[in-house]
């Protein structure tokens, strides 16, 4: 189980030095990521979904140690993240090796001078996961596993598609043998077909490993395929997490219901999509109170006061029939039970 | 069935290559009528940008027309001059394309590049644009108009830069749009009001929209009719409700049941296998043959031309049968 705790964290605007010499009180920046908590549990699939600039991406650089938070605390297996990542060679490797980050662009995140073998062998080698002789054997199997062939070991980055390449970049990850995987929009990248692949790839891979999946997605349609779980972020904040049956059935914050609604449909059902009304505040100025409350159709005075709490959607009230697939939502009007 | 505005004609476009010319478009041919709403469709490499680019005079070279014709209200626009068509483009034709931030001036603020625009082409006072300049933003949506008119693109968020694309392009009331993309930068909640301003476009003011877009969701509630292209040619065009329920070619049914729907509860997305060939490794017949599950000997060898099948026109030897008794 990966646990987040009250995760912030805040990129402070780059500002000339006389400006920072004579300003008092906080630096000016943008809150990314504010009081969050999560937890990914082994052999279940979360999907962390919102739109650009929600502080999506950060919560997952968090989850794998890429990016240090200013407060809170991820533990992994119960062991302190941050804290063992920056300790002792040793364990830090170990841990590591748990957790591993697919990303949005595979073009980016593949050395154009590896060899897509070499890529994949790194992790088996660093981790000293086994005997160098059998590493080619075991890249071998890590490529069938993803759908590419043996035969392609020897060949560079730049002679693969996007979705292929895709292929490679989850083939690395997998090579340390993770418990945990995070995917940053992971086929935000790729065309339909190839997204379909990817996808089947992923959710296979999934069940068969028994991972800890994070799916970070801007795309609600996808992510109702590959989730168990859902979690909605808008500016820095979880405002609604829920089985993926209820979230797209029942969904109860006005911010969920609206992204919904706003989601193109391929049916031609005659449902029109309903346009979100205004636009994602400046992350630099977000809102006081509760930050939708600007777009909120249902908005009322204490929205725009008070930080709406974390809670339970049904007040409290026979809650959370699975362990670990509980409803929660930050809304005055559903805690009051008005929405 | 109204007049066409705009004519395409058997494109070809080439680019040079180490072993003579490359095919990027091959024999393209579409018609679009005032106040018609095309979707252009497929996946990357397709060449659905590069068709939108022949039609506005806007092939980057080395990339050139060597073949067919586009009319515009029946002016040959391949053989205009450079000088002409760019008149043509600041007053008919206007185009929106996908990354506002890069299609914007940033040294100029929003009122300057519509104020500059309006008064290029049309005899206003330098007050007169001005109004003309907040009206155009209104009806494009931007909230607050008469303030962006001093904001430069980078002070305004994607979505308010799309919409001020928006603004620009339908500010001197062009008769034809090529919008190539325009919501794929944006978010969802953004999307659905730029598709709203397109089709008002086309419907309250006439305009013909060509809508070039990856995405069938965005296309399937924006248009009146779709073509679906793949390797460099359109290979089925029809009303766009049949299209997208009854699609014929079997690249259009791979790609619709690839898209995962948020009504939909299948445990697996149907997968095309591989991907879309490059430009100069198109296999020789049908292009889509090595990913077709329903490959005749005949696909292989001989490349099928648009034929009627059902409600629509597919490049297909054995289109996929509209189940028995359906309607469009």
């Amino acid at each position: 189980m990966i646990e987040a705790r009250a995760l912030s964290r805040r990129y402070p605007w780059p500002q000339p030095w006389w400006a920072r010499l004579r300003q008092a009180g906080p630096r000016p920046g943008i809150q990314a990521v504010a009081d969050l908590s999560l937890d990914l549990a082994e052999g279940r699939t979360l999907a962390l979904v919102g739109e650009s600039g929600c502080g999506k991406t950060t919560v997952g650089r968090m989850l794998v140690g890429l990016e240090t938070p200013d407060a809170g605390e991820v533990r992994v297996d119960g062991q302190p993240l941050h804290a063992t990542l920056s300790g002792p060679a040793g364990p830090a490797l170990a841990l590591r090796r748990r957790l591993q980050m697919v990303f949005q662009d595979p073009q980016g995140s593949l050395d154009p001078r590896w060899r897509v073998g070499d890529a994949v062998a790194e992790p088996l080698l660093e981790h000293r996961l086994c005997p160098p002789a059998e590493v080619p054997g075991r890249v071998a199997a890590l490529m069938e596993a993803v759908g590419l062939s043996p035969d392609d070991m020897p060949r560079w980055p730049h002679q693969f598609s996007g979705g292929q390449r895709q292929r490679v970049s989850i083939a690395r990850a997998l090579a340390s043998e993770p418990r945990y995987l995070i995917c940053d929009e992971p086929t935000s990248a790729l065309d339909v077909s190839v997204q379909a692949q990817v996808l089947n790839l992923l959710v296979d891979l999934q069940a068969e490993r028994r991972l800890g999946l994070l799916f970070i997605s801007h795309d609600l349609a996808v992510v109702r395929y590959v989730a168990d779980q859902v979690a909605v972020m808008y500016l820095g904040r979880l405002v609604e997490q829920a089985p993926k049956a209820t979230l797209f059935a029942m969904p109860r914050h006005p911010y969920t219901r609206l992204l919904l609604g706003a989601a193109p449909d391929l049916g031609l059902s005659g449902r029109a999509r309903t346009p979100v009304p205004g636009d994602l505040p400046d992350p630099m100025a977000v809102p006081g109170g509760c930050a939708f409350h600007p777009r909120c159709p249902h908005a009322q005075a204490r929205c725009r006061d008070e930080i709406p709490a974390w809670g339970p959607a049904d007040g409290g009230q026979g809650d959370a029939p699975v362990p670990g697939l509980v409803h929660r939502v930050a809304c005055h009007l559903v805690a009051d039970g008005r929405l | 069935m109204r007049t066409p505005l705009l004519c395409l004609d058997q494109l070809v476009v080439e680019l040079p290559g180490r072993r003579g010319p490359l095919r990027v478009l091959d024999g393209v041919s579409l018609d679009l009528a005032a106040g018609e709403v095309l979707g252009l469709v497929g996946e990357s490499g397709a060449g659905k940008s590069i068709t939108g680019a022949a039609i506005l005079g806007l092939l980057e070279p080395p990339a050139r027309l060597t073949e067919g014709r586009v009319l515009f209200d029946g002016l040959p626009l391949h053989t205009l001059a450079p000088d002409a068509m760019r008149r043509l483009r600041g007053r008919q034709l206007a185009a929106i394309f996908q990354d506002a931030a890069a299609a914007l001036n940033p040294l100029q603020t929003v009122g300057d590049m519509l104020i500059e625009t309006l008064r290029a082409h049309l005899p206003l006072s330098p007050a007169q644009a001005r109004e003309r300049a907040v009206e155009r933003l209104a009806q494009a949506g931007v909230t607050a108009p008469g303030e962006r008119l001093r904001q430069y693109p980078h002070e305004l968020s994607g979505g308010l830069r799309q919409r001020v694309m928006l603004a620009l392009a339908l500010a001197l009331e062009p008769r034809l749009i090529v919008a190539d993309e325009p919501t794929t930068a944006l978010d969802v909640s953004l999307q659905a009001r730029v598709i709203e301003h397109l089709r008002d476009a086309a419907r309250l003011q006439g305009v013909a929209v060509l809508l070039i877009s990856h995405d069938l969701g965005v296309v399937a509630e924006a248009c009146d009719r779709l073509a679906v292209m793949y390797a460099g040619r359109v290979v089925e065009i029809g009303p766009a409700e049949a299209v997208l329920h009854r699609p014929a070619h079997p690249y259009t049914a791979g790609l619709i049941a690839a898209v995962p729907d948020l009504q939909d509860t299948r445990p697996r997305l149907a997968r095309i296998p591989g991907s879309m060939p490059q430009p100069g490794a198109w296999p020789a017949g049908c292009a889509f043959h090595p990913r077709c599950d329903r490959a005749l000997d005949r696909c292989r060898e001989e490349s099928p031309e648009l034929a009627l099948a059902g409600w629509s026109r597919v490049a297909c030897w054995q289109p996929v049968a509209p189940p028995p008794g359906a309607r469009p």
